[in-house]
Formats: structure tokens, C-alpha cells, sequence
């Protein structure tokens, strides 16, 4: 575990040009997660920003071992992979990453990744949530918060709340739960560094920032994720065997040691919440 | 009887398969009438007798991924569906196929709902035979067990994966004597699965990553492959799976001492036929009793029953069609709004013969409907005779 960014390694896994957008939150959070599971590492993804992200073949950004799936599979093939090394008696001691969007994960994913928590797999799963299907222009998703505008909600934005999928995830008893932000490197890194360590189903929620489909400016990326966490919108916690602990800055906020945020300015940064007034 | 010497189902013939040829990861969800194949897999597997890591998922579209995946990983793998689940999976059938993945799998052929039905025919698998899967089609329990081993051979020598066809309950709920193999003498016909690509984390790969149209240079300024050439790479391998499946079915037959025909088609009383009758699966059976009551009334007929349907024998068809008169191609599939998709495929195999045989499209069978030798004796007998033509796909005893 570290204390301070300046004690990440050095060691770089995602290189330099990415075809992430301006102010990507993923490529910040990846970035720093892959410095916490080091080189003996599968990355399992589907369909989605991270795809693009990686580059077109035959060039790479990513200094992993990448195997791309079907939009709805994450968990299964990650569960495949897993089932592989062991059965080949692989040597390299692998950690298996899932690694998908939120309509990877709350939508189309949720059937798979349900049946491999409950089969308690020994891979840590991580939903990066930047709240609609970005990589296809912005839909909505069921991660996207109510009022948020989206290209399939361009008018009133969505009329329904955002699904919750810590309680889904938590329902399924899996020894290891978290939530992280790129705006806080530390703490994600250091709670990707614990899922390593354990044993079974780990699940890693990243709340991701993004620039294109937020309507923010993409100098702001850090700005907006450090605001959700203070305001109360985006919370940074651990469930471990079923007992949640917070940490950060919302441990700080759930104790009184520092008053919570309105978040007036949170949503007012955004062009997505341009129809909420400030009342409401 | 000897030991070795089993009375097994067709479920269970291609369960014991995957046990002589020890599957290491088999991933599969229940369906009618497959489940009894995972289910003798998974008590193989918790008796210790088959050291595989069995996974339990929650559809057919799982099963097929984590196959996918373990295979990726470098495992030997094998699943089993039917139908509907089969259909589930379809997006996963490319990917397998895509991915160049040595997957065997096999299919108890039934039909598709809506309306449901639970028995058989082959539209399931004829539905998926243009998603880059060799597919071979089984007459009895015996062919599914030797078909699945010499389908691990074909698999891992290509790079392609294996659907192994079997007619529902006709063939996967009815008991057979079968001979089971060692797993020692299978090792010796079928090596260690050599994956295609190694894990290593001082190589990392991006494995199937988005692939431009056009060519594009790597970063040492090589040329490399847009998406069509790996398409194209894809069909010339099943194209050459024409000349190695033969070379796998004789190099059985030298080890275990049975063959089926030449791998990819099985034949009867060719030498002096004017007519065939073509068909595919468990129909063979029935056919062949129907050939010997035809010969009886003097009618020269032959059989061939197509035993790798994907890739299409075309030459060998071609061969086998020339000088002949007609040809009725009975088959329990439909390739909706033309006609029986085997019998489609030959029209265009023999379109380079001139004076081409008459070729008769059957339809039957579809949903589990009792087909006898009788019928397709009767059948033929009239398209041969012009009493059954009216230039579209006849329906038997059908309304």
C-alpha cells in the first residue's frame, strides 16, 4: 500500500498516445490500475471505450496481454481464461482482470457477471461507470442518473434512476467490493493492489469522468470527480465480506470531519444537467 | 462382450468422447436433449476419473464464451447444446471462429421454436453454417464417439473449430453398443493441444483488437493484414480441412480399425447408379433400406450421405453427380422462402456439369416427425418417375 502519489512505480503499462479523448478519466484510472497489477495481467474487455482506447491493430498502447470479447461476456471469459491457466497449470500466476463500461456491466453484461460472482471466480471484475454508452455517441444506459441528457434522452433527459449496482453486486456475497475514482490515484491504486490479494470474486466500481459526454471542459476531469465525491454523489468505500467501510474523502464526510458540498456546482459544470434548474 | 465395449446412448457416446480425448475446461447450461452429455461429464469429473475444470454458467452464450476463452488460455475444451441454445450463441460461433479457437462442440440436432418443440431436426445447426464452423453430421452412436476424436485432430490441426451433429432422441436417447477407446490409444492418435498463441507477460499481445479495412504498418514498418485478409485466411483454411479431414478419417482407420467413407461423404451402391438419393445424419440409415427396396424393383439408385457438410465436399459431389439422372435430396431443415439448404448447396455444386442431373428437394422429418424407409422408397420412386414436380421443394406428409 502507498500514501502518496509520488510512490506509484515508475513503470509505465499504458503508453503514450492512446486514442483516448482529451480529459479521458479512463485513461487516468487505467493508467494507475495497471500500475497496481503489474505485468502478470490479462486484461478481459468488451465492447467499449477501453477498445478504442488500446489502439487498432497491429499497434497497442497497452503493455499487457489485452483479449477482446463480446460486448456481454466480460465475466464469462474472463471466467474461461481463468479456468485455462489452471487447467494448462499456467506458471505465471495471472491475475484475470474484467475490465468494462457501465453498459457492459448494469445492461448487457449483468446476466454473466451475476452467474461468476455467484460461482465466486477468482477474477476482480471492474465497472468503469461514466454513466451512458459512450464509446457508441452517448445513449443512455441504466448507470445514467435521472435528468441527465444522453442522445436517446435529448430532450428531458432520462426519466428513470440509475441503476445501483454496488446493491446487486452486494446481494451476491462476494468477498470483495470497491469503489475508486481517477481523481483519487491513491486510493485506486491501493484498492486494486488489495484485490490482488484476495482470493474469489472482486468487483471494482470506477466512477470516470468524461469530458465529450458530460459536456465539461476536459481540463476539468479531476475537478468534477473530486466534487461528486464531495458533494455526496460518488462515494469511496470498501465492502469486505460483507462489512463497508468508507474511506477518503466521504470517510471524512460520513463523520462530520469535513461538511458535504452542495452540488450545485457539481451539476452546473455539466451540459448534460442543463435542464435541471438550481432548485431543483 | 468385450469390456471396452459399451451399450450407450449417442448423449453418452459423445460425453465418453470428450473423456477419451480428456477435455480440460467444459463449460455447458442444460437443454433438451443435450443435458445428458455434461451431465455424465460433470459426474466423470466429481468421481476424479476426468481431471477438467467444469463450469457451470448461467446460458449456452456463457458456455461457448468461456470455452472461447479457456481455449485462448490453452486448454482443450468441449460443450454441447441444442437448438435454441444453439441459437443463443451464434454471435459467439464467430467469435470462435474469428479467434481461430480449436473448440469441439457438439449439437443434438432439434428444432427450433416458435412453436416449441423439443425434437429433432437439423435446422438448428444448418441455421449456423455460415458462421466459420467445420460441421460434421453423425448416422449412429459409434460415428458421434469416433467422430469427436478425429474431430479434436481436424480442430487442432487447423485451428478451426468442430461442431459434431447428432439427430435428437433419435440418436441421443437411443442405446447403441459403442467401443470406448483408452485414453492411453487416443493420446497416441491425437497429441497435446499445441495453442496458437502463449500467454507471456514479457510478450503481451492484444488479442482480437479492432482491425482496419485497409493494411496498415506495425511500428517496425511491416504490412500487416487489414480485415479481409483475415477473412480470406479463415475460408482457405476450411477449404483445406477438404484434404485433411480425409487424411484424419484413413489415419483412424489404420489406429482403431473404423472409418466413415472418405471423412466427408458416405456412399452406397454408386458403381452403376443412375439415381441417388442425398441426404444427412441419422436420415442415412433409413435411406440405405430405402436404396435396397428400390434395387429390388430394378431402379438403379445409389446413396450418399454428406458427413461434413461445412466445408462443402463440392468436387467430390460433382464427381459422384456426373451421368447421373436425378438426384432427391431428402433433408429435415429449410432454408425459408427457397428450399432445403443441401439440397440448394448441390444445384450449385453441379451447376458446372452439363446436362446436370434432375435435383428434388425434399423436405421432412421437421419437428421430430417420423420418417420411414418406406416413405423416402415411395417418394423417390415418384420424382423419379415425374409423378411428384412441381418445381418447388416437396413436402413430406405434409399438408
Amino acid at each position: 500500500m502507498i500514501k502518496q502519489i509520488t510512490e506509484l512505480s515508475e513503470q509505465e503499462y499504458l503508453l503514450c498516445g492512446t486514442r483516448a479523448c482529451s480529459g479521458c478519466g479512463l485513461a487516468i484510472a487505467y493508467r494507475h490500475a495497471l500500475k497496481a497489477l503489474g505485468k502478470n495481467t490479462i486484461i478481459v474487455i468488451p465492447a467499449c471505450c477501453a477498445t478504442v482506447l488500446q489502439g487498432m491493430y497491429p499497434v497497442s498502447s497497452a503493455q499487457v496481454t489485452i483479449v477482446n470479447t463480446a460486448f456481454e461476456t466480460t465475466a464469462s471469459a474472463a471466467a474461461g481464461i481463468y479456468a485455462g491457466l489452471q487447467a494448462t497449470k499456467n506458471k505465471h500466476n495471472f491475475n484475470v482482470v474484467g475490465w468494462a463500461g457501465d453498459g457492459g456491466t448494469v445492461d448487457i453484461g449483468l446476466q454473466a457477471l451475476s452467474a461468476a460472482a455467484e460461482r465466486n471466480d477468482n477474477i476482480i471484475y471492474v465497472c468503469y461507470d461514466n454513466e451512458a454508452y459512450m464509446n457508441t455517441g452517448t445513449q443512455r444506459s441504466g448507470a445514467t442518473p435521472e435528468n441527465a441528457l444522453t442522445t436517446t434522452t435529448p430532450l428531458f433527459g432520462k426519466q428513470h434512476k440509475k441503476k445501483d449496482i454496488i446493491k446487486i453486486m452486494e446481494a451476491h456475497n462476494i468477498p470483495y467490493i470497491a469503489t475508486c475514482s481517477p481523481a483519487y490515484p491513491v486510493d485506486l491504486y491501493n484498492k486494486f493492489l488489495k484485490a490482488k490479494s484476495i482470493q474469489g470474486f472482486k468487483f471494482i466500481y470506477i466512477f470516470i469522468p468524461c469530458p465529450p459526454g458530460w459536456g465539461f471542459n476536459p481540463a476539468q476531469t479531476i475537478k468534477i470527480g473530486k466534487l461528486a465525491a464531495e458533494c455526496g454523489i460518488f462515494e469511496l468505500f470498501e465492502i469486505i465480506n460483507g462489512e463497508k467501510i468508507y474511506n477518503g474523502i466521504t470517510e471524512r464526510i460520513k463523520n462530520n470531519k469535513q461538511p458535504k458540498k452542495n452540488p450545485v456546482e457539481y451539476y452546473s459544470l455539466q451540459m448534460r444537467f442543463k435542464n435541471l434548474s438550481k432548485n431543483k | 462382450m468385450a469390456d471396452d465395449i459399451k451399450i450407450l446412448t449417442g448423449n453418452y457416446a459423445a460425453g465418453y468422447a470428450a473423456y477419451s480425448a480428456m477435455a480440460q475446461v467444459v463449460a455447458a447450461y442444460p437443454i433438451t436433449p443435450q443435458s445428458p452429455v455434461v451431465e455424465l461429464i460433470s459426474k466423470l469429473v466429481e468421481e476424479k476419473k476426468l481431471n477438467c475444470n467444469f463450469i457451470n454458467v448461467e446460458s449456452e452464450h456463457s458456455a461457448l464464451a468461456v470455452c472461447i476463452n479457456a481455449s485462448l488460455a490453452g486448454a482443450r475444451v468441449f460443450t454441447a447444446t441444442s437448438a435454441n441454445g444453439l441459437a443463443l450463441m451464434h454471435e459467439l460461433l464467430h467469435w470462435a471462429a474469428g479467434s481461430r479457437l480449436p473448440i469441439v462442440m457438439c449439437c443434438a440436432n432439434r428444432g427450433m421454436a416458435a412453436p416449441w418443440t423439443i425434437l429433432n431436426d437439423q435446422q438448428d445447426s444448418i441455421s449456423q453454417r455460415d458462421t466459420g464452423w467445420i460441421q460434421l453430421y453423425c448416422e449412429d452412436n459409434q460415428e458421434i464417439y469416433d467422430t469427436v476424436i478425429q474431430a479434436y485432430k481436424i480442430a487442432e490441426s487447423l485451428y478451426l473449430p468442430v461442431m459434431v451433429c447428432y439427430d435428437g432422441f433419435i440418436l441421443s436417447h437411443r442405446s447403441m453398443p459403442v467401443k470406448i477407446e483408452t485414453q492411453k490409444k487416443i493420446a497416441e492418435f491425437l497429441p497435446e493441444y499445441q495453442p496458437l498463441v502463449e500467454f507471456n507477460p514479457d510478450n503481451p499481445q492484444n488479442i482480437n483488437p479492432v482491425v482496419l479495412s485497409e493494411k496498415m504498418f506495425n511500428k517496425n514498418n511491416e504490412l500487416k493484414n487489414g480485415y479481409m485478409e483475415f477473412r480470406k485466411k479463415l475460408q482457405d483454411t476450411l477449404l483445406e480441412a477438404l484434404t485433411i479431414i480425409p487424411q484424419i478419417n484413413n489415419e483412424y482407420l489404420q489406429k482403431f480399425n473404423r472409418c466413415y467413407g472418405d471423412g466427408l461423404i458416405k456412399s452406397y451402391k454408386l458403381n452403376d447408379a443412375e439415381y441417388l438419393i442425398i441426404t444427412l445424419g441419422s436420415l442415412g440409415a433409413e435411406a440405405l433400406e430405402a436404396i435396397e427396396l428400390l434395387r429390388k424393383k430394378n431402379i438403379k439408385i445409389g446413396l450418399v450421405n454428406v458427413k461434413t457438410y461445412r466445408p462443402f465436399p463440392k468436387t467430390k459431389i460433382l464427381e459422384i453427380l456426373k451421368n447421373k439422372k436425378t438426384a432427391v435430396v431428402f433433408e429435415k431443415n429449410i432454408s425459408y422462402g427457397f428450399e432445403g439448404a443441401l439440397s440448394a448447396d448441390i444445384k450449385a455444386a453441379v451447376y458446372e456439369i452439363n446436362n446436370a442431373p434432375k435435383i428434388q428437394s425434399v423436405i421432412c422429418g421437421l419437428g421430430g416427425r417420423n420418417v420411414s424407409f418406406y416413405e423416402i422408397a415411395d417418394t423417390t420412386e415418384k420424382i423419379i418417375k415425374n409423378e411428384i414436380s412441381d418445381n418447388r421443394e416437396y413436402w413430406l406428409r405434409t399438408d
